[in-house]
């Protein structure tokens, strides 16, 4: 019976301890007041450029807020917006945010930045663009070569600019044998057109961040339809009240600042020999990429 | 190859060094992970040794859907969780979503049917006359019930295996509900994650090693405590 008894207090002690650490969890959590939290909506290509990661340390220190960073695509970051289920957007899909804009469900939408989407395929490019200036011709070859191209397909902001591209190139790729959507962000759709030496449409930070494990080459570039223009959008607080207002705007208002564009026109330039964005504030959207 | 070798080598490196941040990843999948486990063996004991003693109509739906929930994708827990916890959503007034909270509780949805149809079979699985003898030599039902759980700690040390295992390694909820917030609710497996499509498969694999290197550890300390009574 004793070896039972020592059994049982080894139990309880496991529990208490797990317990007392569960407690702890929950209230370290909402310790912040809770008009401090600020829901972000933003795209991978933020998140994964390591963009914001530089950003919001500095504007948490200065602020006091604590951002809740949820990096998705610009369509379901859109779709939280128009829900109130985030407080400010930073997102890049032109049609969709106007749309977005004019349902009411945002206030505020300015320009923050850019860099440009590339057409990047393998060294080889069997469809040959890479004598193509244009990127809806750039589609056209691709398509009538039957070569692999790989779409995320996954309502982002960049999947937008793709139909937007094949639209003009009167294209409909889907359901073809040589158009592959995987459903994923763009560093792992890189991934997977690396591995499939296929073709695809990405973002350019994102694609330099990556480089160094792909061997995808730039095949297109500089065609003015394939600028990225990133906006950040406050919520309507009149629709949704609980939306964080204040935070929205403070958070808004710091990435059009002085000091984070300076910020954003150096980032990167250090790790991948170029910088990923290019700063934006204040300028027109006419006036980008001249 | 390389990329693996490098990978450990890394995690290694993470360890050794106590690397600030990976030790707060780590250190908040256990505690997330371990109290989710914990609630789910309350709930998932008492209701699976709840009915594997008893007996009422439709009791094989019930065993057919806690058999089923074991399968329950960590995904569509995550996904349900999220829109129940939405600011508008019914239980929107907590707050809840996006913190660690969030992710114990997406956590115990998908251990508590685990724990509890292991439970129930394990509790099944005990000669039916040993209830009968222990309730003639006079103890009450509480105790019954009491020396039943101990009669079968061996499997029930198993049910909370299988619940840890389930949850530590579990990425499709907590990156839904808890949204991979640095230094507040990313964790291991949606830290990998992150790293994966960032293209940093070194730091991904040193956090995949490193994620069994804890989970290893943990169960070798509850395997200590299951097999220390081992019938012989």
């Amino acid at each position: 019976m004793k070896r039972l008894t020592s059994l049982t207090c080894y139990y309880y002690l496991i529990f208490t301890l797990l317990i007392l650490v569960g407690v702890n969890t929950v209230n370290a959590a909402p310790a912040q007041p809770k008009q401090k939290n600020i829901i972000l909506a933003t795209t991978t290509s933020t998140q994964d450029t390591g963009l914001l990661d530089v950003l919001i340390p500095i504007f948490e220190k200065k602020t006091g807020y604590f951002v809740k960073t949820i990096a998705v695509g610009s369509g379901q970051a859109m779709t939280m917006g128009a829900k109130g289920e985030a407080d400010v957007l930073l997102v890049h899909s032109q049609a969709a945010e106007k749309k977005f804009m004019t349902d009411g469900n945002g206030v505020n939408r300015r320009l923050v930045m850019h860099n440009d989407f590339i057409i990047v395929g393998p060294p080889s490019d069997p469809a040959t663009i890479r004598q193509s200036k244009k990127a809806a011709e750039g589609f056209k070859k691709i398509s009538m070569t039957k070569a692999l191209f790989v779409s995320r397909g996954d309502n982002s902001g960049t999947n937008a600019k793709e139909n937007e591209v094949w639209k003009a190139a009167g294209i409909q790729p889907e359901g073809q044998k040589w158009y592959q959507q995987t459903g994923l962000g763009m560093g792992q759709t890189l991934g997977v057109t690396a591995e499939k030496k296929g073709y695809t449409l990405a973002d350019r930070g994102t694609y330099l961040a990556m480089k160094k494990n792909l061997g995808l080459d730039i095949l297109l570039e500089g065609d003015g339809v394939l600028l990225n223009i990133y906006h950040v959008i406050e919520v309507n607080h009149a629709k949704w009240p609980k939306v964080n207002a204040a935070g929205a705007k403070a958070f808004a208002d710091f990435m059009i600042s002085k000091q984070t564009q300076a910020t954003i026109k150096t980032f990167g330039i250090e790790k991948f020999g170029s910088p990923l964005f290019f700063p934006d504030a204040e300028k027109k959207i006419e006036d980008l990429g001249k | 190859m390389d990329i693996i070798i490098e990978g450990i080598k890394q995690a290694l490196s993470l360890l050794i060094s106590l690397d600030p941040e990976v030790m707060g990843i780590t250190w908040l999948s256990l505690k997330v992970s371990g109290t989710a486990t914990l609630i789910s063996l309350f709930i998932g004991i008492g209701i699976g040794t709840a009915v594997a003693l008893t007996s009422f109509p439709g009791r094989q739906i019930v065993v057919s859907l806690i058999n089923t929930g074991m399968a329950l994708p960590p995904v569509v827990v995550g996904l349900f969780v999220t829109i129940f916890l939405w600011r508008n959503g019914p239980f929107g007034a907590l707050e809840i979503l996006y913190t660690p909270m969030a992710i114990i509780i997406a956590q115990t949805i998908i251990a508590t049917p685990i724990v509890m149809g292991i439970t129930l079979a394990a509790m099944q699985q005990l000669p039916r006359k040993l209830r009968l003898q222990i309730l003639a030599l006079g103890a009450t039902r509480f105790q019954m019930v009491w020396l039943l759980i101990k009669e079968a700690k061996l499997s029930l040390m198993a049910a909370v295996m299988a619940g840890f295992g389930g949850v530590i390694s579990e990425v499709g909820a907590s990156i839904m509900v808890g949204g991979n917030i640095k230094g507040y609710t990313r964790v291991l497996t949606t830290a990998t994650v992150m790293e994966t499509s960032k293209g940093n498969f070194d730091v991904a694999i040193a956090l995949g090693v490193i994620l069994l290197l804890f989970a290893f550890a943990i169960n070798l300390v509850l395997t200590r405590v299951q097999q220390r009574e081992r019938p012989r």
